[in-house]
């Protein structure tokens, strides 16, 4: 695909996403769209690190956990916007991602998403016992004030739903403009061959840590749309495995290491799981996680580049841009 | 004058096995030093603990004058050094020039300057032909070649070749041995490890023979040929081989 036919395929895909709300007027359907927009932007985050450079976090709850926490704490207790409080979030996040990324990166492989599920359940375990996070029992968010300055919209959802598309356009950007730069390169390298990419004097932790600070931000300010979207989080919705194995699922059906394969990828699962929900019915909590890892078992094994990869067709898998075709 | 590169009694040991004794030697800028010896005489563990891979249990590692044993192989590369693998490392899931690419990012921090030097680091291997295609479907001449393109682009003073003749035909070695050649031309020093006598001989300056982990010789080609102690190591191994 040319590079004129992308930029034009791309610019049709945000006005359909932009109309979409105005065509589909049935809240239901609306709250769906909104499911899958967080969904995607939490894939495309967690493709930083898992996609680019390789690193399969399965704890990256506890990146999207802490932008929950800090935007919803620092609104109900200092009455900051939780505009600056998805900010103050994210640096929080980061800040915690090299604390924790310092030791885990010295494990490779299964070792190291070993690490990180013991990361969130950790933190999970500490903010249940901890009474001025809430505990067990979460938050509930006041309704102090609606409307955009307070980021709370109770009449209808519809201002969530271009929230979350600004979102996840901004995480593209990011995700793109890394994909171009010295560090996704180094990233790309450190995935395919670490000592390689060492002999060739990239730093392994320093790189890494880059990855995994800016990965974490990003799901951070997913997890305060979260929190302000639902007005209510705790431990169990927000800092669980499963979360975390769903965003990293998200990156693994679409295809790692590439631009939009999050995006597809959400779109398939938030369809898939909101079919098992009308399916088996109600509670969901068992059925999605059945059908996580059926979906995994099945990828895995016979279409690890993903959904992308069989549509590009191409085996080469990351598909960055190639710097020839710099302007 | 301080030579390039001075080895002294360079020592690592594995737990009880040792698999570099006390050698030492020296390399000078722009000269092409040969690393021979029988399989299992360490001479990989030499470039290991060269390129910063191994941190040598003794001895000193010095480069342009500066101690270097013990840094990691990233701060080793900064300072000018690199290092082909014998068996090859490349990345797999990128384009040949995104790999040479990786390599000049060292020292050409913006996207578009280091592909620049990536192509023209590619023009002088002759691999720019292939500078659009995915790294893995090359030959595996052309992978040790890429390799070697890669090293280039970082822009060291002395690169490690390790083995990168193994495994061609004729014709390719010949080929080897001319880009080693001019890789010496522009400047650059090389430590070649290599069995393929017929290609290390003819450009090699100085020949450095290991034996169990000791250097047993160190001079010129000619006189390394027709030195009793390195006939006996390779007539050794030859007379072990049957048994073993």
């Amino acid at each position: 695909m040319s590079r004129r036919a992308g930029t034009a395929a791309l610019l049709a895909a945000l006005l359909l996403a932009a109309l979409f709300p105005l065509a589909v007027a049935r809240p239901a359907w609306q709250n769906t769209a909104i499911l899958m927009l967080m969904a995607a932007q939490l894939g495309v985050a967690w493709n930083i690190l898992g996609g680019y450079a390789g690193q399969v976090s399965l704890g990256h709850a506890a990146f999207f956990g802490t932008g929950a926490y800090v935007s919803s704490l620092l609104s109900m207790r200092l009455g900051l916007s939780p505009w600056l409080g998805m900010l103050a979030g994210a640096l929080v996040a980061s800040a915690f991602a090299v604390v924790v990324g310092w030791p885990c990166f010295r494990l490779k492989g299964h070792y190291f998403a070993m690490a990180t599920i013991a990361v969130v359940e950790i933190v999970q375990a500490v903010v249940n016992g901890w009474e001025r996070l809430g505990g067990a029992v979460g938050l509930y968010l006041p309704l102090a004030e609606t409307g955009f300055g307070g980021f709370v919209f109770n009449r209808s959802k519809l201002p969530y739903y271009y929230i979350a598309l600004a979102l996840l356009v901004l995480t593209l950007a990011v995700n793109w403009l890394v994909a171009r730069s010295r560090t996704g390169y180094y990233l790309r390298a450190i995935k395919d061959e670490p000592d390689a990419a060492r002999s060739l004097g990239v730093s392994l932790t320093r790189y890494k840590l880059q990855a995994i600070a800016l990965s974490a931000a990003l799901a951070a300010m997913g997890g305060t749309l979260y929190a302000q979207k639902e007005l209510f989080i705790d431990p169990g919705s927000t800092l669980s495995t499963s979360l975390s194995i769903k965003m990293s699922l998200v990156a693994i059906l679409g295809g790692v290491g590439t631009l939009f394969g999050p995006v597809i990828g959400a779109a398939v699962l938030t369809a898939v799981e909101e079919g098992s929900r009308v399916i088996f019915g109600g509670t969901g909590r068992g059925t999605d996680l059945v059908v996580y890892g059926l979906l995994i078992v099945l990828f895995a094994v016979y279409q690890p580049a993903g959904i992308m990869g069989w549509i590009t067709g191409r085996w080469l898998g990351p598909r960055a841009e190639r710097p020839e075709e710099e302007p | 004058m301080t030579p390039l590169l001075e080895v002294e009694r360079l020592t690592k040991r594995f737990g009880g096995l040792t698999a570099n004794e006390d050698v030492s030697f020296t390399v000078g800028e722009g000269e092409i030093a040969g690393l021979i010896g029988p399989n299992g005489a360490g001479k990989t563990t030499v470039f290991n603990s060269l390129a910063g891979f191994f941190a040598p249990s003794a001895g000193s590692i010095r480069f342009r004058g500066e101690e270097i044993a013990g840094l990691p192989p990233e701060a080793v590369a900064a300072r000018g050094v690199a290092r082909t693998f014998q068996i090859v490392r490349i990345f797999k899931g990128m384009t040949v020039l995104e790999n040479v690419l990786v390599g000049a990012l060292l020292r050409h921090r913006a996207v578009p300057d280091a592909v620049a030097r990536a192509r023209e680091a590619l023009r002088f291997t002759g691999l720019e032909r292939r500078a659009a295609d995915p790294a893995g479907r090359l030959t595996v001449a052309e992978q040790k070649r890429l390799e070697v393109t890669r090293a280039l682009a970082t822009e060291p003073r002395l690169l490690l070749l390790d083995e990168v003749m193994a495994g061609l035909t004729a014709a390719e070695v010949q080929d080897a041995v001319e880009m080693v050649r001019r890789i010496r031309d522009r400047g650059i020093a090389c430590v070649v490890v290599e069995h393929v006598m017929e290609g290390i001989m003819p450009i090699a300056d100085r020949m450095l023979v290991l034996e169990r982990g000791r250097l047993i010789a160190d001079g010129p080609p000619r006189a390394i040929a027709n030195d009793p102690a390195v006939i006996a190591a390779y007539l050794g191994e030859e007379y072990r081989a049957p048994g073993a």
